[in-house]
């Protein structure tokens, strides 16, 4: 069999849905394959933290803009999608901690983020569980928490709803030169086409700068109102962390049900799926180190995922010039649903050759083709970096 | 069995309720007549595999929640609080 689209988005996950829905909705016709189903990869393995973050003023652009863009949409999110806009409230241990606060107070307050000073005693009161004394935080209120497949499900129903059309389940064998061959014989024809696979897109694109970086969650038994905010620390000021390293950090999240989602982890080279107890060990450490009390919770699963990192943080979003046909969107590492949706924004406009809301030039692939060889393996320094998420 | 061997007083729900040695809180739960947990949706629900491995026994005991009542015996003079009265009275059912 043959089709024909205007658009043809492999992998759908939350990045290829808010595709698709944005493609939809230009009056692009589209059709979404996906080797498993919709949101079945990364996005069913993270935490779903809609986040503003600042390693790098691009990093800072993107999820200004995209965080914005949740907001703009959570009115008509259905139950199912658990958005709940409870803020992060970024922990400071000591007073170099607090002048990160102040650093990032005042950045935050540049590009137009509401945040909030809470002293020692006003976090105490906003989150009693946490161990005192503590120095402060800062309390970012326009952040929030959903659940990501379902996010997923949302904006892809949404696409379908415009004329999107989906396969899957549907092993890809091959993505480009406006062709998409399926395992069953199917083949797609489309001026343009999405590789959006997170961490498997090098398999249709070998030399994709994209390495797999595992993490670690553990969800708990319900426990309502054991914490109101995402709590993160900003204890990376004591331990820089940079890319190849492994390590852990303090990120807790509440659910709608009551449940905590406790992380984080990061590792490069693990390939399976496989928990690795150590870290898994010291990832919960450091979460009992800021909430005591959080070892008397009953875990009901722990399970691995794996992000897909770049060397310098940031995702490739646009054409890949290699091939007039191929645009990518993929390389979220932990900041794909948050960045979905400016992504689908960014693409959309790529392809319709618009000028976008925000600066398109970080986060075009075609920053790893000015390296000799051209395939950008030869980006050798990796981008140092704050914080987990 | 008879009233004397019911020796072992407890309280499930506020309501005293009295039991031979070696009852399970599952079991005591039951006597008093109350369900266990509330599911999500809002159905009660009851010890289903009475060995743990179910989790529909679970009930808050002496104020710690998510405790599999059909794996402890009763003790004199625990508290036993079950989802129906801790969501049922606005209360989160949890500390």
């Amino acid at each position: 069999m043959t089709a024909a689209a205007d658009v043809v988005i492999v992998g759908a996950g939350i990045v290829g849905a808010a595709c698709a829905r944005e493609c939809a909705s230009r009056g692009l016709t589209t059709i979404v394959v996906d080797a498993a189903g919709v949101g079945s990869g990364a996005t069913a393995a993270g935490m779903g933290h809609i986040v503003v973050m600042d390693d790098s003023p691009m990093q800072l652009a993107l999820t200004v803009y995209s965080q914005k863009l949740w907001r703009e949409i959570s009115a008509e999110l259905p139950g199912d999608v658990e958005f709940e806009a409870c803020g992060t409230l970024w922990v400071a241990g000591d007073d170099e901690e607090m002048d990160e606060v102040r650093r990032k107070r005042a950045l935050y307050t540049s590009v137009g983020v509401d945040s909030e000073i809470l002293d020692s005693q006003a976090l105490a009161e906003a989150e009693p569980r946490l161990r005192r004394p503590l120095s402060g935080a800062l309390l970012v209120s326009s952040d929030a928490v959903l659940y990501p497949p379902c996010a997923a499900g949302y904006l892809m129903r949404e696409a379908v709803r415009m004329g999107a059309r989906m396969l899957a389940p549907q092993r890809i064998l091959s993505a480009g030169i406006g062709r998409v061959q399926l395992e069953n014989g199917t083949e797609l024809h489309a001026a343009r086409i999405v590789n959006a696979c997170g961490v498997d897109a090098a398999r249709l694109l070998p030399g994709l700068p994209i390495r797999k970086r595992r993490g670690h969650l553990v969800i708990t038994d319900r426990y309502p109102g054991f914490v109101r905010h995402q709590l993160v620390e900003l204890g990376y000021l004591k331990s820089a962390h940079f890319l190849t390293t492994d390590s852990v950090a303090f990120n807790v999240q509440p659910r709608r049900t009551g449940q905590l989602l406790i992380g984080s982890s990061r590792e490069y080279g693990a390939e399976n799926s496989g928990v690795n107890h150590a870290l898994l060990a010291a990832m919960v450490a450091r979460a009992q180190a800021y909430l005591p009390e959080i070892g008397e919770l009953q875990a009901t699963r722990i399970w691995t995922g794996f992000r897909a990192a770049t060397p310098d943080k940031l995702p490739l979003i646009g054409p890949w010039l290699e091939d007039g046909t191929l645009f990518l969107a993929t390389g979220h590492e932990g900041l794909g649903i948050t960045t979905s949706l400016a992504t689908a924004k960014l693409l959309a406009s790529a392809m319709l050759g618009e000028e976008a809301e925000i600066p398109a030039e970080p986060y075009l692939p075609a920053r790893f083709l000015h390296e000799e060889g051209g395939t950008g393996l030869g980006q050798q320094v990796d981008a140092p970096e704050r914080s987990h998420v | 069995m008879s009233e004397a061997a019911r020796s072992i007083p407890l309280t499930v729900n506020g309501t005293t309720v009295r039991v031979a040695p070696g009852t399970t809180i599952a079991a005591a739960v039951l006597l008093a007549g109350d369900a266990t947990r509330v599911s999500v949706s809002g159905e009660p629900r009851g010890p289903l595999c009475g060995m743990g491995i179910c989790f529909e026994c679970r009930v808050t005991i002496d104020g710690v929640p998510h405790q599999r009542s059909c794996q402890i015996i009763c003790s004199s003079g625990i508290r036993v609080m079950t989802d129906e009265v801790l969501k049922g009275s606005g209360g989160t059912g949890t500390p």
